[in-house]
């Protein structure tokens, strides 16, 4: 955190990044992408599926090295490493179902090294942060799959990370459960001051959450459009009635609607 | 072998508890009766009635015959109980670790998990001798397949998110196999433990009853060759009893342990 934390300098920052999967058959699967990510910005890419959205984001948390190309965290270089203070959470149930929620919550702190007060302290505000205080002695298979993503969110949140990467987080939930997730989300994102990369397949989505959301493109993945929402960092999941949201929607959708007819033709 | 086929049954299982010790006393009554039944239908030769049986088997019990022998197949079983688990588990998770090699290995251990392994004893005798360690190898022969098959499976059925989830917290390949997969995997490894438990004690009876002086299985033979039904029926009482309810306790952890994480 020492790092020069100047206003102009990007939070993130990925220059011809591509990734390309080794045969047979070998794939094309992303890029090349530009992409920068201000601090405490909020942005949601959309694309196709199959475009290489979760690769992209295998290559932002580090997990996966992009085959050319550079992605900088806080100006450092990802080398194939996690670096600290980057959370993620899956689009799939990544909760313990071994663990109660505390313990869950908690084993995003295991290799910490926290005193363990500290670590209580982190965890029961994490657990009542995300509503789940009177679930907290609850084990994953008793809660429902909303309260189990919001488990995930927690074990993220414990972290304190300064960049959330978020993977379909609300992909398997109900229509009305996705818009409150939306609320906490924008909640979180406020009161945390983290930077946050949503991917999503759902327009509403990103159009609802984002200062900015990416459009990319069929495979080889690439952005061909950015849409700034405009909407006041106070937003919540209302601003879905407001006028501008079905023509944010629209254009995300005039953006992607040719990619993914690529994608359709290829598949069938 | 499939998994699921050991887990789904807990969830039945789970409805009425207050029906169960009826039950339980039910089937008792019934097996009991099949007993005389039988006893009474091969009068007496092949099989004791229950109740001179209970009678015969309680002076058994005091005498330094049946413990001696007793302890015998028990530190053969552990041994080979021993052995079993720890190199099931160990080659279960590196089998199911690397997809190749456990392609190759399931077919292999699947094939040789049907083979009837009587026919190799003869084998076992000639390499290992008369003794101990002919019982111990028989009983790993037997009670390593399941341990290994059903670890193999449990990692394989993995959730790959978990493995992912280990990865962006920054946990170490030791961390992510003792904290994420030891654990996740541990309902099915308890089942292949449960079935290991009794292939194992198989093994070394059946090493005892062809080829031993020493434990249950040559004791049992020995009552039979000697034509001494309640002895016979007595040894093979005794380890019906401890059979089950050493099955009925891996039952009930693996269950506790399936409850909770499903």
């Amino acid at each position: 955190m020492t790092v020069s934390m100047s206003v102009t300098e990007p939070h993130v920052e990925l220059k011809g990044v591509v990734r390309r999967f080794d045969g047979p058959p070998a794939v094309h699967a992303v890029g090349p992408i530009d992409l920068t990510l201000a601090r405490g910005e909020f942005v949601s890419v959309v694309g196709p599926s199959g475009c290489g959205k979760s690769t992209l984001l295998d290559m932002l948390c580090g997990v996966a090295r992009p085959t050319s190309g550079s992605v900088r965290f806080e100006g450092s270089d990802l080398n194939g490493e996690v670096p600290p203070g980057i959370g993620v959470v899956f689009q799939e149930d990544s909760s313990m179902p071994w663990l109660s929620v505390r313990q869950n919550v908690e084993f995003g702190l295991r290799t910490s090294g926290l005193p363990s007060a500290e670590i209580k302290e982190r965890v029961e505000h994490a657990v009542s942060f995300m509503g789940l205080a009177q679930f907290i002695d609850h084990f994953p298979a008793q809660l429902s799959g909303g309260m189990r993503q919001r488990v995930c969110i927690a074990r993220t949140l414990v972290l304190r990370p300064r960049l959330i990467l978020l993977d379909e987080p609300f992909g398997a939930l109900d229509q009305q459960t996705r818009l409150l997730m939306g609320d906490e989300l924008l909640r979180l994102w406020r009161e945390t001051g983290a930077t946050i990369l949503l991917i999503t397949h759902a327009l509403d989505e990103a159009a609802m959450l984002s200062d900015r959301v990416g459009v990319m493109s069929a495979r080889p993945g690439r952005f061909i459009d950015f849409v700034e929402t405009g909407w006041p960092r106070d937003r919540d999941s209302r601003v879905v009635s407001d006028p501008n949201f079905g023509a944010l929607t629209a254009r995300l959708w005039s953006s992607l609607r040719e990619e993914s007819l690529k994608t359709m033709g290829r598949a069938s | 072998m499939s998994t699921s086929a050991v887990n789904e049954p807990t969830y039945k299982q789970a409805a009425p508890a207050r029906a169960r010790p009826v039950d339980a006393l039910i089937l008792l009554a019934l097996m009991l009766l099949l007993w005389q039944a039988v006893g009474v239908w091969t009068s007496g030769i092949a099989v004791a009635p229950p109740l001179p049986t209970l009678a015969y088997l309680v002076n058994l019990l005091q005498t330094s015959l049946f413990w001696d022998n007793a302890a015998a197949t028990l530190e053969a079983f552990l041994i080979a109980f021993a052995i079993s688990a720890v190199a099931g588990l160990a080659l279960g998770l590196i089998f199911g670790t690397r997809p190749f090699a456990s392609d190759v290995a399931e077919p292999i251990l699947s094939g040789f998990y049907t083979i009837p392994k009587v026919t190799l004893y003869p084998v076992v005798l000639l390499v290992f001798g008369l003794g101990i360690s002919a019982k111990i190898a028989f009983g790993v022969m037997h009670g390593l397949v399941p341990v290994v098959l059903f670890t193999l499976g449990a990692v394989r059925s993995l959730p790959p998110v978990l493995v992912r989830t280990a990865r962006v917290l920054r946990l170490s390949r030791r961390q992510t196999m003792l904290w994420v997969l030891l654990p996740a995997c541990l309902p099915d490894i308890v089942g292949g433990l449960r079935i290991s438990f009794s292939l194992s004690l198989l093994g070394v009876l059946i090493g005892e009853m062809f080829s031993s002086q020493r434990g249950l299985g040559f004791l049992l033979v020995s009552g039979i060759a000697q034509h001494n039904v309640l002895l016979s029926t007595s040894v093979i009482t005794m380890i019906v009893i401890v059979a089950i309810v050493a099955n009925m306790a891996m039952l009930h952890l693996s269950r506790r342990l399936t409850h909770r994480s499903k």
